[in-house]
């Protein structure tokens, strides 16, 4: 219990460190966001006007705990590019976004752990040459490549989705699964390699160990050991990369979601970065940087939860 | 020898035990035999990679794939152990016949409370009910001497040190009454007050269960405590065998002669310590008839060209030279 | 999707040679593998010794791709089998033919000649980021190894702390902020690679800095300058080695996802990624105008990871 306290209040910490790096890499940037907002031909006066109003006059202490207090609040600004709350922008984007990399992520498990495993009992000759190609050829794809490849063939060539006509979760859900399963697809894949690999990795270690040859020597069948002893050991030396993982698929995602034309916060981010939507792109990365935060925080939990060793070792 | 089979657990009978290794094959153990009776403690010993473990690991079918046993039998109370399935196996291993390992460090699962794994061996083996594994567990550990065992039952094995690990695996050896139990090396990775402790509980299981050790190590001094006969491995043969006190006093071939002087002993204190010279040639060498040919420092020309026969000196002790008979005796 | 190396594998073991022989050799000992020459290192390897299991079969393969790849971007810079530039409404979306091999785009655009000019500014990037992510994680990780204490922690944190990012997104941040022009795609992925190139020089770092060959230096009174950049450093150098060649296949994947995104290399200049942007609209009409640079984008990439992958295996394991 302890222990979690601490990790709550490092959470805590690394936010507000976050928080500030990020508030003071965009406060440093060059230009005026209030000319931005204005275009050329404002006057000196109606500029003056904007920076009061957004509170730009002020030093950026009180700026930075305005901008925490109104966070804190829902209130993330104004946007420069959209001219509203930074917060109605946002709105129904993150779930699309977290929906998709759930998926992904759902994939990614239930896939790359059965692989894994499935193919560390075979690994000679032929079958391993093959399953390395594949490995490297899963890892080295581009998702956005992948992507137009799945939009091409299954879009427009099969038509199993309609490209582009992206539907809501509210309006029509079956439909809304149908077309987020592709961009899950491809955001999955070099994930699903990478994690295929160490499972199968972990496993034919563990295989080795010599905990296994005790099981065989009390008369453990095959399964027994290869689901109670060695799955179990391989598995939880795999959890840490939850965190990696995890963040791959929003790296995937931010892309992917402009491929195939999805509304989520990856395509509002790019969308923010390429005219330069400051007070957009910080909240943005605050919302990634929770939701990397959070995820990094349930792994280690886990870990402690799976792992006796650590346990002690805190 | 001559024993019938009421009386011995284990009859190993001409036993080669083969290494594959890049379409090449090479003998680890090469048509050996041996007795091990009904309650009796037997001791293999000799050098590092002479064979003995690979012995205990074919007894319980624990050779990696590239190994395999090629000739012989190997029976154990009355069922040959290379002819049985796979299900008849795993009934044998754990239930009648048990292993200790060298390493306590790493034989238990790091991710699995002791309990668990001690009690595994009857989950395995017959229907018990939770209450009574959970019992007998506690028995088991209660015998081996670890203190608390009820504490002991839901720790994980990074909580034990070595000497408390090994312990479990004697408890885990031991908590189905097998008939035979293998302890191999058991003693190597502890230091020495544990180690024997570690012996004298081998010692008393066997008193208290009547269960047959078959104790493997590279350590006469080991062997000496607890073994009432001794059988002397190098490079994959058995060179001479007797009963300890036997061998100990009158050892005959050259190896085991060697063997025991390379014993500290007080009586020695300040003298040099003996030692054979050479190393155990490595399993891919080609090797004389005689094994220890290479080493012996009375070798001839008929160590090198013919098989030394089987040569008895009493009932029990029985040794494989070409020079006993010829200038000893 | 892109992940900087492989910490983990690359951490774990470590080649052991002394400091003469250092990168020369090692560097030698590549090419030698590269033309199917030693494979003494994984002798002692059980079962049937293929050239996958030693790696040689992986580094002939990447050699071989790597080096098609360079050669056509090299060319390029003398010689095109059309403009790159020149527009003809009369060849638009032309199938791939013997003058046009991966045919023309919806312009006109000869697609081979801009995906050879692609392959120069892609692999220029790319080299250059990872050229610059080295030389600073080289500095970043000794110092840390080699001095330890406040440093180290304070430094080793920030690297956990970017690395734990999804790498586009620093990528982006660092394009927004640094605003952007024709090469602010490099400092923004050179960020990406810091923290996992760092980590390996420090753990390299720490391993050698008391062994006995360094000690023994230190004892015949060698500044710490020269200890780590002249007895260390080389050392080092094996580890580092197929984190960087995997390195320089996520720096290629990276620029292209950005130049996809419309914000790595600007036009005019042809890049991987902006052509299939370009050509990700037109791909039911004139397919092989989004194939050719997303093939050529996998082709490149596939014989970097190969290169890695076998590099991995004769060295680190």
């Amino acid at each position: 219990m302890r222990y979690f306290v601490r990790k709550v209040g490092i959470l805590v910490l690394t936010l507000f460190v976050i928080s500030i790096v990020t508030f003071w890499l965009f406060h440093i940037v060059p230009g005026d966001p209030a000319a931005m907002m204005l275009g050329t031909s404002a006057s000196q006066e109606q500029l003056e006007d904007l920076r009061k109003e957004l509170g730009l006059d002020r030093p950026m202490t009180e700026q930075y705990t305005d901008w925490v207090g109104g966070a804190l609040h829902g209130d993330f600004g104004t946007s420069i590019m959209y001219r509203k709350p930074v917060a109605n922008l946002l709105k129904g984007k993150l779930s699309i976004t977290l929906i998709l990399g759930a998926l992904a992520l759902a994939l990614v498990i239930v896939i790359g752990i059965p692989l894994g495993v499935f193919t560390a009992g075979r690994k000679h000759a032929v079958s391993e040459q093959i399953l390395n190609f594949l490995n490297i050829l899963g890892i080295s794809v581009p998702g956005f490549f992948l992507s137009i490849l799945l939009i091409w063939v299954f879009g427009l060539i099969l038509h199993w989705f309609a490209p582009g006509r992206f539907v809501t979760m509210e309006r029509d859900p079956a439909g809304f699964f149908r077309y987020m399963i592709f961009p899950a697809i491809a955001i999955a894949i070099p994930q699903t390699c990478i994690l295929c690999k160490y499972i199968r990795t972990a496993v034919i270690e563990e295989v080795r160990a010599d905990y296994v040859r005790t099981a065989r020597s009390k008369g453990s069948t095959k399964n027994r050991i290869m689901y109670v002893h060695v799955l179990k050991n391989a598995i939880v030396s795999v959890v840490p990369l939850i965190g990696m993982i995890v963040s791959g698929i929003f790296s995937g995602s931010i892309v992917i979601e402009q491929v195939f034309g999805i509304p989520g916060i990856g395509r509002l981010l790019i969308a923010s970065v390429t005219s330069r939507d400051y007070p957009t792109v910080q909240t943005l990365v605050m919302y990634i940087a929770i939701v990397i935060l959070i995820v990094n925080f349930i792994v280690d939990i886990l870990i402690q939860i799976l792992d006796p060793r650590i346990r002690i070792a805190r | 020898m001559t024993a019938s089979m009421d009386e011995n657990i284990l009859e190993v009978k001409h036993m080669t035990i083969t290494l594959y290794e890049g379409g090449t094959s090479y003998k680890m153990v090469n048509r050996i035999s041996f007795t091990v009776g009904k309650g009796e403690i037997v001791g293999i010993v000799g050098e590092s990679g002479c064979g003995k473990s690979m012995t205990a690991l074919a007894l319980q079918d624990l050779l990696k794939n590239h190994i395999k046993v090629t000739d012989g039998s190997m029976i154990f109370d009355g069922k040959d152990l290379r002819t049985i399935s796979a299900a008849e196996r795993r009934e044998i291993n754990g239930n009648d016949m048990t292993m200790i390992f060298q390493e306590p460090m790493t034989s238990l699962n790091p991710l699995q409370r002791i309990g668990t794994q001690v009690g595994e061996v009857l989950l395995l083996h017959g229907s018990h009910s939770r209450e009574e594994i959970e019992k007998r567990t506690l028995e088991a550990l209660q015998m081996v001497g670890l203190p608390d065992p009820e504490k002991a039952m839901r720790m994980y094995p990074h909580e034990l040190s070595g000497g408390m690990r090994q312990r479990v695996m004697i408890a885990m050896g031991i908590i189905a009454r097998p008939k035979l139990l293998i302890a191999d090396e058991p003693t190597t990775a502890l230091d020495v007050t544990t180690q024997a402790h570690v012996l004298e509980l081998l010692q008393e299981v066997n008193r208290q269960t009547g269960t047959a050790v078959l104790l493997i190590s590279h350590d006469l001094g080991v062997i000496n405590k607890i073994c009432s006969r001794v059988l002397v491995m190098y490079a994959g043969k058995i060179v001479e065998q007797g009963r300890t006190e036997d061998i100990l006093k009158n050892p005959v071939h050259p190896y085991t002669q060697g063997l025991i002087s390379s014993i500290p002993t007080r009586r020695m204190k300040g003298a040099p310590l003996a030692s054979i010279p050479g190393r155990v040639p490595p399993v891919t060498e080609e090797k004389p008839p005689c094994p220890f040919a290479s080493r012996c420092e009375s070798a001839d020309k008929l160590c090198f060209t013919e098989y030394p026969g089987r040569k008895t000196i009493s009932d029990e002790h029985i040794l494989w030279c070409h020079h006993y008979g010829t200038n000893a005796e | 999707m892109i992940n900087a190396g492989n910490p983990k594998a690359a951490e774990t073991s470590v080649l052991q040679t002394d400091a003469g022989r250092g990168a020369g050799r090692l560097f030698r000992r590549i090419l030698a593998a590269g033309k199917g020459g030693e494979r003494e290192v994984m002798k002692k390897e059980t079962l049937t010794v293929s050239g996958w299991t030693t790696g040689d079969t992986e580094l002939r393969i990447g050699f071989i791709i790597v080096g098609i790849v360079l050669a056509l971007g090299i060319v390029s810079v003398f010689y095109t089998p059309h403009d790159v530039y020149e527009m003809n409404t009369s060849l638009r979306s032309q199938a791939p033919s013997l003058t046009h091999f991966f045919g023309t785009d919806n312009f006109g655009r000869d697609v081979f000649s801009r995906a050879m000019v692609g392959a120069r500014f892609t692999l220029l990037v790319s080299a250059s980021t990872i050229l610059l992510a080295t030389g600073i994680s080289i500095l970043l990780g000794l110092a840390c190894g080699y001095i330890g204490g406040m440093v180290d922690e304070v430094v080793m944190r920030i690297m956990d702390a970017v690395n734990s990012f999804p790498s586009i997104l620093i990528a982006l941040v660092m394009v927004s902020v640094l605003n952007y022009g024709k090469l602010t795609i490099i400092p923004a992925l050179v960020i990406m690679f810091i923290p996992s190139f760092t980590r390996i020089v420090r753990t390299g770092t720490l391993q050698y800095k008391n062994a006995d060959f360094v000690l023994s230096n230190k004892v015949f009174g060698d500044s710490d300058l020269r200890i780590l950049f002249v007895h260390i450093l080389p050392n080092i150098y094996p580890l580092l080695l197929s984190s960087i060649v995997i390195g320089l296949s996520n720096a290629i994947l990276a620029e292209s996802s950005m130049s996809y995104l419309g914000l790595g290399i600007q036009p005019p200049i042809p890049s991987w990624g902006r052509m299939l942007k370009e050509a990700q609209d037109i791909i039911f009409s004139t397919p092989w105008a989004a194939l050719a640079p997303g093939f050529m984008i996998v082709m490149t990439i596939v014989g970097l990871n190969c290169i890695g992958e076998g590099l991995r295996k004769k060295y680190l394991s």
